[in-house]
Order: structure tokens, then sequence, then C-alpha cells
């Protein structure tokens, strides 16, 4: 067991991905010769050469577009997107080209490509730069889409997703490169659709994904001190989403969170909240909660960007709703 | 091309004409509703997809193009009763069904469509380019478009990446100068498209896209460069006879101008050229017209004789693997009632 950064452990799932397969490459913007914005890409053109790691021009239709047609034609492409804010330039490329091919074609054409990068929000920098868009991809059927909130997922998920002969969206928590965290010496590749439970309890589950889950694992230590046992589930795969795991939770705890630090609206967590109202309908307590951001863009001003997010102390407050403990 | 042998001409009369005959009666079999939706029928442009598709080596070279694909389809070797099939909407079809006129395919024979979103198949060809010199499996991709396509950043980003990367890709602009109901001088900045071209450094040429001979020769040109590592953009000077779609009642153009352009009908084009070449034979073609009809008439039938898809199909071809939907199938159920 190694602690390294979420950043690192990218980076090892691409190097070892590269490696074991010669239809792996890497492209998109300052990923080569910058070692990438966010230096997910560190080391990879020396060690795999411009061949396989290519920068491209700021062109996010265009480079996602080749990337789709590389991936009809064998080639098992890694495109980074500079940010998840930048690939809506790319959105009809993902939505009627990769997740529709296969199907158009009655099955005939395979799009084994996975896009990457950094999501969600980050600091200091206001609407544009700092928004989480999982519903965008996980509301297309066609998508695989896997959100991790540490580095041993953020590793195996990755692994997993340049594998997968279908399309994989990868949502890498911006605020999170830094984090460190144990992962396995060892290969090990996390299955895509399989969620994860971070926290054991009986009272309640918190159910996430991605940097959120850091605030539903420190809102469960604070209930702790209430006396209230919250589990806390980490679905890292919205599509295929584990509903087998939030339902066994739900079923067990009989109460519900669901954190997104996306906007409310059609969104993620409002999915996941309808399914359990749904199926743990007989066993819940009370109404399903759930914590997004505010339905408004980011501003830049640092206490209200901190203001729209879900928090540790939203979650709380949000548990004891459910619990009908409200103070 | 006074070189070109008599059974290159031929055969290059006898894929116009297939096109032909199958669009006519694709045009028929809408009108009695057997294909619904929207369908771009391909009538003038032929020389276009033949002169190109014609001069590949269908070996190793791809095609890939728009929603008006019909064409490139037949001149691909797409099995015409499985394409008529396709626009019946039958599980015999090219697609199973599931991707109708605009979403014809065949990997087999090098098609990759089909494509539905104007000029978004510009930069996947480009892709395919890339894994062709990736892979080093030598041959080029050669994409079609329109006169509408070409003013999407997709074409100019696509263009870009070609050039810096040094792809065998060959683009190829049908202008039938009217994109939907839009002329394109209209929208154009320039009157030759061959010279968008230059901003990217890439060679571009026209060519006169009635004339299915120098079509052929440009497109030989273009895949030389272009299996060599030099990207090409071609503009073909051609028109559609029909409307956009089904559904256009074309007013916004005069039937003189139409019947102008079919004055130089690639067809009887080619056929004037190998009547002065002494290469014609009037029975030989009356035989490739009894051919062609028949193709047609046995394409429809086996699209009327295939059965529809299952309603269970829906849920195939989404996913490689296992496959899931959201919130599972079990209480989807109701979905497949009505079969």
């Amino acid at each position: 067991m190694a602690v390294m950064t979420y950043r690192d452990a990218l980076n090892r799932a691409l190097r070892e991905e590269m490696a074991r397969d010669q239809m792996v490459v890497l492209m998109g913007e300052e990923v080569a010769e910058y070692d990438g914005a966010y230096k997910v890409s560190r080391g990879l053109l020396d060690e795999y050469g411009p061949e396989r790691v290519l920068d491209t021009p700021i062109t996010e239709l265009g480079f996602t577009g080749l990337g789709v047609g590389a991936a009809l034609g064998g080639v098992r492409p890694v495109v980074e997107w500079m940010t998840h804010n930048f690939a809506l330039l790319a959105l009809d490329q993902v939505v009627n080209e990769a997740a529709k091919l296969r199907h158009m074609s009655g099955g005939r054409l395979s799009v084994p490509i996975v896009f990457r990068g950094p999501n969600g929000p980050a600091e200091y920098l206001s609407s544009q730069h700092s928004q989480a868009l999982a519903s965008y991809w996980t509301h297309v059927p066609g998508l695989k889409v896997v959100s991790p909130s540490n580095p041993a997922d953020a590793y195996g998920l990755l692994k997993s997703a340049i594998r997968d002969d279908n399309p994989v969206v990868v949502l890498e928590s911006e605020m999170l490169y830094g984090d460190k965290g144990n992962v396995p010496d060892e290969e090990a590749l996390v299955p895509l659709g399989k969620a994860a439970i971070v926290r054991l309890g009986s009272d309640i589950s918190i159910i996430s994904f991605g940097r959120p889950v850091h605030y539903a694992l420190e809102a469960a230590l604070s209930l702790e001190k209430r006396g209230v046992s919250a589990e806390v589930v980490d679905l890292r795969s919205l599509r295929p989403l584990d509903e087998g795991t939030i339902m066994a939770s739900v079923g067990k705890t009989g109460r519900a969170v669901v954190v997104d630090e996306s906007w409310p609206a059609a969104s993620v967590g409002a999915w996941v909240a309808h399914r359990v109202s749904v199926e743990c309908f007989d066993s819940l307590d009370a109404p399903v909660e759930f914590v997004s951001s505010e339905d408004v863009p980011m501003p830049y001003n640092h206490a209200l960007e901190l203001a729209v997010q879900p928090s540790a102390d939203k979650i709380v407050a949000s548990a004891l709703r459910a619990l009908y403990l409200e103070e | 091309m006074n070189t070109l042998k008599p059974d290159i001409l031929w055969s290059l009369r006898r894929e116009m004409v297939r096109i032909r005959k199958f669009e006519e009666k694709a045009g028929q079999m809408y009108g009695l509703r057997k294909i619904g939706g929207f369908c771009h029928l391909y009538n003038g442009q032929e020389a276009v997809a033949v002169g190109c598709i014609g001069a590949m080596d269908r070996t190793i070279d791809k095609v890939l193009t728009g929603y008006r694909d019909h064409g490139h389809a037949l001149a691909a070797g797409l099995d015409p009763n499985s394409i008529m099939a396709e626009l019946f909407g039958k599980i015999t079809g090219v697609s199973r069904g599931k991707g109708g006129s605009m979403h014809l395919f065949d990997p087999a024979q090098g098609f990759l469509g089909g494509n539905g979103i104007v000029g978004a198949q510009i930069p996947v060809a480009t892709g395919v380019a890339f894994a062709q010199k990736y892979k080093k499996t030598g041959g080029a991709t050669a994409v079609f478009f329109g006169d509408g396509a070409i003013h999407q950043g997709a074409f100019h980003e696509a263009l870009n990446l070609a050039k810096i990367w040094s792809l065998p890709a060959v683009f190829i602009c049908e202008n039938n100068q009217w994109g939907m109901g839009t002329n394109w001088k209209r929208v154009s900045a320039v009157d030759d498209f061959s010279l968008m071209a230059s901003a990217y450094g890439v060679r571009g040429e026209r060519v006169d896209g009635m004339d299915v001979l120098a079509v052929r020769d440009a497109a030989i040109r273009a895949l030389t460069d272009a299996r060599a590592g030099n990207p090409v953009l071609l503009e073909a000077r051609t028109y559609r006879y029909k409307g956009h779609s089904m559904s256009d009642p074309q007013k916004y153009r005069t039937r003189d101008e139409v019947d102008e352009y079919r004055k130089q009908d690639p067809i009887y084009l080619l056929e004037q050229r190998m009547l002065a070449m002494g290469a014609w034979d009037e029975s030989k073609a009356a035989v490739q017209d009894a051919e062609a009809d028949e193709m047609v008439e046995a394409a429809v039938a086996f699209a009327e004789a295939s059965p529809e898809p299952a309603a269970h199909t829906i849920y195939e071809d989404v996913y490689a693997g296992e496959p899931f939907f959201a919130g599972g199938l079990a209480h989807r159920k109701g979905a497949l009632a009505w079969q």
C-alpha cells in the first residue's frame, strides 16, 4: 500500500494502461510538453513519445470528435478535457456521436474511448470555471460515467474505464487532485457500476459521489457525536448506477440524504432521490432529503462560493430533519 | 482520362445508374409511406460519390458522410436489400432498423456512416484517418459533407488537426448549392470553397461534380497526397435535383434552374463521353439499366418481406457487454406491452 495523491493515482493508471496496451493514446490541451494543466499526465510524453501523448489545439469539438473516430478505427483514446467546463464545446461529439454510434449502426460500431478531466466547484473561479456537470453526461444512454472520490478509486476506475469497450466519462474532482490516500501496490481495478459503503452506520444513509463524499464523512462524524450512526454510500459510478447497494443501505437505515454538488433540477442526486423514494417506499421513515448546490451560477466571492455548495453542516441539518431531530 | 479502359467507364455508369434508380424508388416508397422521417435523396450528385469512392482502395480506405448517404452507401458496396430494409425500418436493415435513412453503416465495407448532425462526421473521419496512421494500416479516409457543413467549426477544427498531424484524410465538400433552402452564396464569405484549404496549409481543388471522370481524377490525386500524409480539400460543384428532404416544397428555386442542371446530368455527360470515345454500346447500357431495375425491385421485395424488429431489440445495441438502463428493466415492462 502506497500513499499517493489523487493526481498521481490517475497518472499511474494512465502509465500502466499505456504500457499494457499499445492502442491507448492520450490527447488533449497541454497534456504532453506541459505535463498537463493539472499535471495528471506528468512524464507520459517522455515515457511514451509524441505519437501516443498528443498536444491538441484548443478545439474541444475537433479533438473530441477526432478521438471518437480514432476509437472507431480501433485505437483506445483517452481524451483529456482541461476541465469539464470546456467540454461543453464538445457536447455534440459525446452525445450525438460517441454515445449513439453503436446504437445507430445496429451494434456494428464500437467506441472504446475515455473522456476525462476535472469537474466540480473550484475556488475563486466564478461561474464558467467552477461548476458540476455530472448531470450532462449521466443523462445520456450509451455512455458510462464515473466519479471517483479518492486516489484508490481514481486509479482503479480510470483503469477500468480505459479497458471498457464503451465511451466512459470520468469526472475528476478538481479540488481533490492534491488529496492523498492509500493505493494498493499491486494492480487493482475498480469495476464500473459498483458503489462503495465508505462508512458503516445504522440510522441514516448519506449517498453522494465525488468530492461531497468527504463532506458526508465529516457530517457522519458530527452526527456520531449526537448519537446518530450514519452510513455513507459513495456511488463511484453514476452510470451504471449501483441501485442494489443504495437500496440495501436505505432498506437497512430507513432514512436517506442524497448529496450532489450539481444544481438541483434534473440532477444525478434528484434521480437517486427519486429512485430511493420509489424502491424504498416501504422502509422509509421520513421523506428523502436532498442537498445540492444552490440554484445559481457560482459567485467569485469566497464566502459566497462556499455558501452555494453542499457542506457538512448542510448535510447534518438535512439528516437531523430526516431523523425528526431538527433543532 | 481518355486512357481509361472501357470497363472502368461502364463500371462508373453502372454505379451511377444503380444509385439513380435506387433513389427514384426510395422516393416512391416514401410517397407510399413505407419510409418515414427525413429522407434525403442523392439524385444529381451521383458523380461525386461514384467518382471518389470508385477511386478508393476498398480493402483499406474508409468512407464517412452526412445524412444524404444512400448514394455513398451503394457506391461503397453496401447490400441494396439491407439499405432498403433499413429505410423501411426492418430488422434486416444494415442498422437493424435503428438508424434509418440518415444512418447507414457497414464497417465490413469501410463505410462508417451516415451522420445526421451537419458537419459532425468531419472530426470523426479525421479520427478514423488518425487510427489508420497510428496503426499503420495504410489507406486513407474520405469524408463527404455539404456546402452547409463547411461553415461549421467542426470542419475548420478538423482541417487544422489533419494538417498538424499529417493525417491521410480527403475532405470532399459536395457543393450542391442549396443548404436546405439557403443558397450557398448567401452564407459564404468565399465563392470557391477550395480556397478555405489555404487557411490551414492544405491543398484545395475545385472540380466539376457533374463530371464523374473529373471527380475520379481529382480523387486519385487527392488520395495519393493523403496517403503521403498531406490532407486535401476537394470542392465538387454539383446539384441536387430533389428537395433537401422529402418534405421540401422547394419554393426557393425555379424549375428552370433545376432543368438547366439536368442538362449537365452526370449520367448523361458520361454517356456522351463514352460515345465520343467510341466506348458506347446501346444494348450494354440497356442491360445495365435492366439490372439496376431488378436490383431496386428486389430490394423493395426484400424490405417488404422482412420482419419488423421485435420490441425487446430496443434494449439491444446500446452498450458493449452487459446492458443496463436507468431504473433497471423490471418496472419498464409496460414499454414492451405493445407487442
